[in-house]
């Protein structure tokens, strides 16, 4: 057990994570509008160069993803992990050391962007000469976190240690194969190939199993009683460790991959979906008799309604990614209707909502405002919907001018309505977490003024031995 | 299966290991069949656009280019596919044509393997959304005059163009380092797969099979 001078959870580096991730979400936020003004013809920087709306976007998306998904993840980890083993992270050096470590690397992301360097691999535009710091910085993150874990490795592990700890070996494997193999040694459809499987592995072996494993201790925490089946817990897991990373051919469908690898990613890409109906079917099954919370509890509403998009996502998945629709989605803005669900509607929902929960706990008071709170959460769903649904209409349309060979400009022509319903959604988005930050900034202003109730913090589960009284010890 | 060793290894290095062979490996080692090309193997001379560009704009060329030479035009092209990777045209632009939905109708012949065995697209460059159109059959299909104009300001020659303004392209009006080589690049892809780069591959095929 850790002495009274060595806490448990560093609260301090968990806040920290928590502000950098919201400067740079703020960032990719803001960039995401400029990119969509181009779209409507009223950019305001027309001809600047460092603002050139290509890398804007650039800057849009690996901001999202390793300024705000990354950062609010780290967090997640130090406040989970040694509350489910009972050990404090390895050293605070070393969480210290990637805390600034990785501020640097997306800082000079957005730098290397902006100044016309990026790297052509989607999802990982990161300029080259950054791509080793990251694997140096990962590498340190999880010595850090799995030496936690490895201390109770006799025990069976809670099943958000399951996500985690498979995460950890996913994660290097993942970024050193789609950032060095297409660059330096592999061209054209292999290449493709394999950046597909980046693309798709870094979604879904990193910030789905970091996603799942917050929602997994987070869930049963706040609604004080156990995930409800074991056996679905476990399917969930195993079934998304064996089918999701076939998928990856499917981002490059009618492309000169060989036919065999793209049959084999539509068939898997339709398993996952299954996998993906038992852990939402588990999580809607644990609710049930208590969704009056719903309505009281915000950071609950946030982690449900990502769990009710997460199942529109890759439900749609498992129809567009048959070579038939792709015939006509590909290429058009449905993918970026699709994207923008995941990313933000899905796994930024359930770390909104973690900060929802953690924020108070972390600077001593209860939230500033519930009303900020729920305009925030209406907003922003509202606005993640509307742009969803109005990308995927237009794709559809999109598509179909195409197919038909009309003119390109009349897809643009047809588009231009569509692209400012865009710009007025994702304003939207950008209002709700203004105001979310807002709420943040006065709920920290006076801290100790409206404390806390602090409630058990462990994960009540009676079905896997080991986590409940590692989980005990989590109330320091 | 909640132990840590067996998720580390079978769901963490089996399940990586085995979806990295089969949807990555296979496909790779199957192309691999396919030799890869240097840049000096694919371009043996300068285009008729880079030459073009020469004649164009005589001063600009000469500052920053000299002669219209084979070096100089490999140069130019990997200048040209730098920039259009650190302006990011391919999250706008895809570089295949797919079989399917009328798009060897609309864009020229369909991508196969070969084409991207080379130097010149790793990593390749195929994108994944189309604001504007494909441009791996870019070649030719518009002179030179219309991309300098449409680099400067797309809506001159497309009205409801919302491809931004690239001025650092250029030094008054007049293309610069950056301008030549992007518009070298553009002009230089799919130039082995025009109407007319077909017809003359075939001719020799048939010569040579006559020769036999």
């Amino acid at each position: 057990m850790p002495t009274e001078a060595v806490p448990l959870v560093d609260r301090k580096v968990v806040k920290y994570h928590i502000i950098a991730g919201f400067v740079f979400f703020y960032v990719s936020l803001f960039a995401g509008l400029l990119y969509a003004l181009q779209l409507s013809r009223i950019y305001p920087f027309p001809g600047v160069e460092l603002l050139s709306p290509g890398r804007i976007r650039m800057l849009h998306t690996n901001g999202v993803a390793y300024g705000f998904l990354f950062n609010l993840f780290i967090a997640a980890m130090h406040w989970i992990i040694p509350r489910l083993t009972g050990k404090p992270m390895l050293s605070k050096a070393i969480t210290w050391f990637v805390f600034w470590a990785w501020q640097g690397i997306v800082g000079a992301t957005a730098f290397g962007l902006l100044t016309g360097r990026a790297q052509a691999i989607e999802w990982g535009e990161t300029p080259v000469w950054i791509d080793p710091v990251v694997v140096v910085g990962a590498a340190c993150l999880i010595v850090n976190s799995a030496t936690p874990i490895l201390r109770v490795a006799k025990r069976k592990l809670y099943v958000t240690l399951w996500y985690f700890s498979a995460m950890m070996v996913w994660l290097p494997l993942t970024y050193i194969m789609g950032n060095f193999v297409p660059q330096y040694f592999v061209p054209g459809a292999g290449g493709a190939a394999v950046t597909g499987l980046f693309i798709h592995d870094l979604v879904g072996l990193t910030v789905t199993p970091l996603g799942w494993g917050m929602m997994y201790y987070f869930v049963p925490v706040i609604l004080k009683r156990p995930i409800w089946s074991h056996t679905l817990s476990l399917v969930g897991f195993w079934g998304l460790a064996f089918f999701y990373p076939l998928n990856g051919v499917h981002h490059f469908f009618w492309s000169p991959i060989p036919m065999y690898a793209q049959y084999g990613a539509v068939m898997s890409t339709i398993a996952v979906e299954i996998v993906v109906f038992t852990v939402v079917v588990n999580f809607f099954m644990t609710i049930r008799g208590k969704t009056d919370m719903l309505r009281t509890n915000i950071a609950l509403r946030w982690f449900y309604t990502g769990a009710v998009y997460y199942f529109i996502t890759c439900f749609q998945c498992a129809f567009h990614t048959t070579l038939t629709l792709q015939k006509l989605i590909h290429f058009s803005d449905w993918v970026p209707g699709h994207a923008h669900l995941v990313m933000l509607g899905v796994f930024g929902f359930w770390l909104l909502g973690m900060v929802e929960y953690l924020w108070p706990r972390l600077v001593g008071n209860t939230m500033y405002s519930k009303k900020l709170s729920s305009a925030a959460y209406w907003l922003a769903t509202g606005g993640t919907f509307v742009m969803f649904l109005d990308l995927l209409v237009a794709g559809v349309a999109q598509g179909y001018l195409w197919m038909n060979l009309a003119q390109w400009e009349k897809s643009l022509i047809l588009s231009a309505p569509f692209w400012h319903l865009r710009t007025l959604a994702g304003s939207a988005i950008i209002c709700g977490i203004l105001l979310y930050g807002y709420n943040m900034w006065m709920t920290a202003k006076n801290p100790g003024t409206r404390p806390v109730e602090e409630g058990s913090e462990s994960v009540p589960d009676q079905k896997t031995e080991g986590a409940p009284s590692a989980a005990r010890s989590g109330s320091n | 299966m909640e132990k840590l060793p067996t998720i580390l290894l079978v769901a963490g290095v089996g399940c990586f290991g085995l979806a990295g062979v089969l949807s990555g490996y296979l496909p790779l080692a199957h192309l691999n069949r396919i030799p890869m090309k240097t840049v000096e193997q694919i371009v043996t001379e300068p285009s008729y656009e880079f030459i073009d560009l020469s004649k164009r704009y005589p001063e600009q060329f000469k500052k920053y280019y000299g002669e219209p030479t084979v070096e100089n035009f490999r140069k130019a092209l990997k200048l040209g596919r730098d920039t259009y990777i650190g302006e990011a045209c391919w999250h706008c632009h895809s570089q295949y044509v797919r079989p399917v939905s009328n798009e060897d109708i609309r864009f020229g012949k369909v991508s196969y393997a070969e084409e991207y065995q080379n130097e010149m697209f790793l990593p390749h460059l195929f994108g994944t959304r189309r604001v504007g159109p494909d441009l791996i059959r870019e070649s030719g299909r518009h002179g030179n005059d219309w991309h300098v104009a449409h680099f400067y300001d797309s809506t001159i020659v497309v009205p409801s163009s919302v491809m931004p303004r690239y001025t650092w392209f250029y030094d008054g009006e007049q293309p610069n380092e950056k301008g030549i080589a992007i518009i070298a690049y553009v002009q230089w892809l799919g130039s082995w797969a025009t109407p007319e780069a077909i017809a003359r591959q075939e001719r020799e095929e048939a010569k040579n099979g006559a020769g036999k």
